[in-house]
């Protein structure tokens, strides 16, 4: 019981903080110089791990597809496979996650210190919203950055489903045969249902970070208590927003 | 009635309406733990209070009662006549406040925490900005620290960075947290004068939570003394200098004294 009413508590808080940010979105040109500051620590910082990862996952998935597909003769839809499992499911998932782990435990880390430091009571006092100074540039960032990220990855999934294709013997698809299947069986609402994904999983990753951050009370234990708890929190999140998003998707 | 289009800031030395702070019955507590009982008290537009009061008696927690960050369990603090609860208030009335442990923004370099508050609130120009910090600076004799970062500096010079930082917001209400408790005492005299001096030339309303005595004598107007969650003195510096009260005095003017150690006294 204790464990529902905190759970609703965190979601009504967190949804009280979207709204507190989204009623400051005009003060963003203004705020322009933090936006790209956190476009720079959401997008280019964790561009090498997402294209790493995302080209390993596009690797496995294509030895996978190879290896159980190859007792029924329809290796040749490999590439469809590879596609259409990266770029909606798989990509946008992967990039939430990561930016999870990446930045949604640097961001509370951040904020739970401030909170702790009184920073955040001093940023009150002076009548500058937290919400404003320290939400809206993160959640605008990731708006804008997310896509991108998902986009790479699902380029590089595919990359990476191609290369594997081509070079294990038991399956040796030439890239142009793994790409026009790609291309025939894949609807740009493919890529686009994926990027709405990665688009909602991205805002809920950095408004929970946020919102955990900026209620940590305490020392230093609790600033660490707030980061594993966003992290778990978010996951959480990602995963089951992901079956409901897609169900309506669909 | 202030409001923010044409309350001016004190530095331009157009008339600056000053404001008074009411509390009015204030009870806090922390879960079962009573820290503030029944506190009453007025602070006049222009004055300077002075609340002192042993370690751990709640001047701290009455202070963010008055910008707003704690809300009271009973009672209630009203900062020109509005509750400082409000967000309004906050939006009206520019309030600064020198944290006890500084509160300074860690990821900033001096010079952007001063001139935060400005940028954020339009209140000059990057020109105009520049001048009023760097002057800022120059009265704590802080020119030299104004791009290092909050974590270079020392307890002394960050409490000095702090209120630098809540004399650039140019306030009309200026809550000090012990602002002379981790300095030397030609530093402390400072701004005991600082204080003094921005009541004559401006009429900043001021509340100094200190234990420097000398502050308290020299440039209160009133002083209130703060013990076992409740005010059990409030009057002038001329009332403080000889206290009638045994308690007050106690407080005060406590005797060292070797023969018979106050901590001696607890165990037996
Ligand atoms: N957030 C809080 N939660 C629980 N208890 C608190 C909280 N803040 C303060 N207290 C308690 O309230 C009491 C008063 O604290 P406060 O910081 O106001 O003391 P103070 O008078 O400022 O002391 P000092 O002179 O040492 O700064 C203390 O006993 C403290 O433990
Ligand atoms: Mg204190």
């Amino acid at each position: 019981m204790k464990q529902l009413t905190s759970i609703l508590e965190g979601f009504g808080s967190t949804l009280q903080l979207f709204l507190r940010a989204l009623s400051y979105a005009g003060t963003l040109p203004r705020q322009r110089a933090r936006f790209i500051e956190q476009c720079y620590l959401i997008g280019y910082t964790t561009l090498p791990i997402v294209a790493i990862l995302s080209f390993f996952i596009g690797a496995v998935l294509a030895l996978q597809a190879g290896y159980s597909m190859q007792n029924f003769g329809a290796m040749q839809f490999i590439g469809s496979l590879v596609g259409l499992s990266m770029a909606r499911e798989l990509g946008p998932v992967m990039v939430a996650i990561l930016l999870a782990g990446r930045v949604g435990s640097a961001i509370t880390a951040e904020l739970a210190s401030m909170k702790v430091n009184q920073e955040v009571d001093a940023l009150e006092t002076m009548n500058i919203p937290p919400a404003r100074m320290l939400v809206l540039p993160r959640l605008a960032a990731a708006l804008v950055m997310v896509p991108v990220l998902a986009i790479i990855a699902d380029l590089v999934g595919w990359f990476g489903g191609a290369i594997v294709a081509k070079y294990t013997s038991f399956i040796s698809i030439e890239p142009e045969a793994y790409f026009s299947v790609l291309r025939r069986y894949m609807k740009f609402q493919d890529v686009m249902n994926g990027l709405i994904k990665a688009e909602i999983f991205g805002l809920g990753v950095v408004l929970v970070c946020c919102n955990i951050g900026l209620n940590t009370r305490g020392g230093p234990r609790e600033i660490g208590a707030s980061v594993t708890r966003a992290v778990v929190v978010s996951l959480i999140l990602i995963l089951v927003l992901d079956y409901f998003v897609t169900k309506v998707l669909i | 009635m202030p409001c923010s289009s044409h309350t001016r800031n004190p530095f331009t030395a157009a008339e600056t309406p000053a404001v008074g702070v009411n509390v009015e019955h204030l009870t806090k507590s922390f879960g079962s733990h009573l820290v503030l009982q029944d506190v009453s008290f007025a602070v006049e537009p222009g004055e300077i209070f002075v609340l002192m009061g042993p370690s751990g008696s709640g001047k701290s927690v009455l202070l963010r009662h008055v910008v707003g960050l704690e809300a009271p369990s009973s009672g209630r603090v009203l900062v020109n006549g509005k509750d400082a609860l409000a967000a309004q208030t906050r939006e009206h009335e520019r309030i600064g406040m020198v944290f006890q442990s500084g509160a300074l923004f860690n990821s900033l370099t001096v010079y952007d925490n001063l001139a935060l508050y400005p940028r954020e609130h339009h209140t000059a120009t990057e020109p105009g900005i520049r001048e009023k910090v760097m002057h800022a600076l120059q009265i704590l004799s802080l020119e030299d620290t104004a791009q290092k970062f909050p974590s270079e500096l020392s307890g002394g010079m960050k409490k000095r960075v702090a209120i630098a930082r809540a004399l650039v917001m140019e306030p009309q209400l200026l809550l000090y947290d012990e602002p002379t408790s981790e300095l030397d005492p030609v530093m402390s005299a400072t701004i005991s004068e600082i204080i003094a001096s921005l009541k004559d030339e401006y009429h900043v309303t001021t509340i100094v939570v200190s234990h420097d005595r000398e502050l308290a004598l020299n440039i209160a107007d009133r002083v209130g003394i703060l013990m076992d969650s409740r005010i059990i003195f409030l009057g002038t510096p001329a009332e403080l200098r000889e206290p009638k009260d045994p308690q007050v005095a106690g407080f005060l003017y406590p005797k060292i004294d070797l023969k018979h150690p106050r901590f001696k006294k607890l165990e037996t």
